[in-house]
């Protein structure tokens, strides 16, 4: 059972401002029947742009429809510009905070809003489609969505993407590209991967002191975190030599452990060919 | 308020007299089976006594049944003993609805290099048994098949299955854990090498189940240690937990008919009145060859989280296939390999008797739903009348 607060309950079982408004001003809509949340949201709005009216209809579960809720008693009594100004956070946070993996239920309500308020000043059509490039298949999300998601929450990886946004939630195959947008976005680890992949040859030397580097500050840290460890034997041309230790030694996902983190790692960061190879002790 | 319990495929309230049996062992009888002194030894006497009923109730010898903790534990324990009693065979087919204690299993083995075949069910839920014939090789260790599922409650042919399967060197598991107590069942009869249970599924307590393994199969224990059932699975008995499986074997199996009978007409009268009270409710998996205790049924236009919670107001207690009650963003495994459309998958609800189940909550439940899910219908933004299936990005 989802451990949601006294006012998301509060919310789910007493909507405010549910059903559909007569004579709106303008509608925002965001999601569909197949993606299991979809928000209609309905504005009046007076000549001086004041929200004079907000209602909603929400499918989805329990912390959708309280999200859709608390946006419009949030909504009613503002401006336009200041209705602009509501983030997903404020809404979470309106409802006392929502569970980590229902944070896209509080994103689906901004998103909702940013459609409405778009129609109203004429920047959209209708069935225009989502600025952006899709990411996520599953679910249709873009990439402009991810990185305003990243930017105005502080994302740090790519399961807090999915629980914001559902993107990589669904087949995973977007889930290097949500690697790659986080990065970008956050401007960490510029190095990462292609000025790492180096313009020239590089002399055998720099290629084990560059495989070396990777593994101890990068491979070796991760790998300590569910108490394994990984010992660097030999480097012969494109194939690395490694023996697994600690937790990671008899463990039978070691084998994809090595073809997934370590050679992925190494070939992003120093050569495409290498073939991470392990010696069994 | 009461809760109105019809969530029995999840687990199930411990009955009164299963209780009872195994508290003396709690408070009193805590010796060790494996003590010299008496005080401990004549423990032992009441876990045969639990072996026995039982063997009783799955129509097999007691030494061919050992305890475990759980369903899963019988699972696993089943799937590594079949595949490492023969380590040449590196091929195993099973389903694409099985329960995470063996779908889980069948991945780890993947990833150790096995070939896994998962057979894929119909829009009713039915396995094509053809697909299954044409899946075995000769280097195929195991077949993995539930004997019914949990989610939808459509019963496999297992006879039909282990006809299928006899004969060829493959040793056949069925993971039985829903239908152990709730359907009759047979070993003589039936050509299974390993069969797993669970107590709490049949109003015994949690933390103890069993593994039959046939006379002759060859095992490897999943657990080692200690001597405890002769080798095959170690670790101190359970003494309070067995006694209470064995009570509660003895006591499901005692007018089991009449007590399905008057399941079914229970969960007849739950469905048909929901399916009469409400528009636009389909019924997912095929309705002749399932549990008696099980349906599950999904609501279109509306997500079944939200009418879980609901129900929850009124003490109904209910399960879904939907998505977000399980955290992930896709509705349940089971209804997607049965192509339950999207549009319904969201909405599924299911609802699991027991022989506890009154006539009095079934109607309870019938006076609540259809106000539950107009509310829900009138908040969402989708109708009968709309654009069904909603423009997608997906």
């Amino acid at each position: 059972m989802w451990d949601y607060t006294d006012k998301v309950r509060d919310h789910f079982l007493n909507p405010r401002n549910a059903g559909p408004m007569e004579d709106p001003t303008v509608v925002g809509e965001v999601g569909s029947l197949a993606c299991g949340d979809a928000l209609k949201l309905f504005l009046k709005i007076d000549n001086s742009g004041r929200i004079t009216d907000a209602t909603f209809q929400t499918f989805g579960c329990a912390s959708a429809i309280a999200s859709s809720s608390v946006l419009t008693e949030l909504l009613k009594g503002k401006t336009v510009d200041e209705a602009a100004a509501i983030t997903n956070k404020e809404i979470a946070a309106e409802l006392g905070g929502l569970p980590r993996e229902k944070m896209h239920c509080s994103v689906m309500g901004q998103e909702a809003l940013e459609s409405a308020l778009k129609r109203y000043r004429g920047e959209l059509e209708p069935l225009a489609k989502p600025e952006g490039e899709i990411v996520c298949k599953c679910f249709g999300v873009t990439d402009v969505q991810i990185r305003r998601a990243i930017t105005e929450n502080g994302l740090t990886t790519v399961e807090e993407i999915t629980d914001y946004t559902k993107a990589g939630g669904g087949c995973g195959e977007c889930v290097l590209d949500l690697e790659r947008i986080l990065a970008e976005t956050r401007g960490t680890e510029p190095a990462k991967p292609k000025p790492a992949v180096p313009q020239r040859k590089l002399t055998n030397l720099q290629r084990m002191q560059l495989v070396t580097k990777v593994i101890d500050e990068e491979i070796r840290p991760s790998l300590k975190k569910d108490r394994g460890d990984i010992e660097l034997l030999d480097i012969e041309g494109p194939r690395v030599l490694v023996s697994m230790r600690g937790a990671c030694s008899g463990c039978p996902s070691s084998q994809l452990t090595i073809k997934e983190l370590v050679q992925r790692r190494l070939r992003d960061a120093v050569d495409p060919e290498i073939i991470v190879e392990e010696v069994r002790s | 308020m009461k809760e109105i319990y019809l969530d029995n495929n999840a687990t199930t309230m411990v009955a009164p007299e299963v209780l009872e049996t195994m508290l003396p062992f709690l408070r009193d009888s805590y010796g060790n089976a494996s003590s010299m002194h008496g005080f401990g030894g004549k423990v032992g006497a009441f876990i045969s006594q639990a072996r026995e009923q039982t063997a009783q109730c799955l129509g097999c010898s007691p030494d061919e049944i050992i305890f475990t903790s759980c369903g899963t534990e019988s699972d696993n324990t089943a799937i590594f003993s079949a595949v490492r009693s023969q380590p040449e065979k590196r091929h195993v087919v099973t389903t694409r609805v099985e329960h995470p204690a063996v779908l889980n299993v069948a991945s780890h083995l993947e990833i150790a290099g096995y070939e896994v075949t998962h057979l894929k069910v119909d829009e009713q839920g039915r396995l094509d048994l053809q697909e299954l014939e044409d899946s075995l090789r000769p280097d195929t260790a195991l077949v993995s098949v539930m004997h019914a599922n949990n989610e939808n409650g459509i019963i496999f042919p297992l006879e039909s299955i282990s006809e299928i399967v006899k004969d060829r060197g493959i040793l056949l598991h069925t993971d039985a854990v829903q239908t152990v107590g709730k359907l009759p069942i047979d070993l003589q009869k039936l050509a299974v090498d390993f069969l797993a249970l669970s107590a709490h599924k049949v109003h015994g307590p949690k933390g103890v189940g069993a593994l039959y393994i046939r006379r002759g199969v060859p095992f490897r224990p999943f657990m080692l240690g200690g001597h405890q059932e002769k080798g095959r699975r170690a670790g101190t008995e359970n003494v309070a937990g067995i006694v209470a499986l064995g009570k509660a074997m003895e006591m499901a199996a005692i007018g089991i008919h009449e007590k399905n009978s008057r399941v079914r007409t229970l969960r007849d009268r739950l469905e048909q009145g929901i399916l009469d009270a409400i528009p636009d409710v389909r019924r997912n998996g095929d309705p002749e060859n399932r549990l008696p205790n099980t349906t599950s049924l999904a609501f279109k236009f509306i997500e079944g989280e939200s009418i879980l919670l609901m129900l929850d107001q009124h003490g109904i207690c209910a399960s879904s296939g939907s998505a977000c009650t399980s955290g992930s963003l896709e509705p349940s495994h089971v209804l997607r390999a049965m192509g339950v459309p999207f549009t319904y998958a969201h909405g599924s609800i299911r609802f699991s008797l027991s022989r506890y189940t009154t006539d009095a909550e079934i109607d309870l439940v019938l006076q609540e739903l259809p106000g539950i899910v107009s509310r829900l219908r009138a908040m969402s933004p989708f109708t009968a009348t709309s654009k069904a299936t909603g423009d997608c990005a997906c």
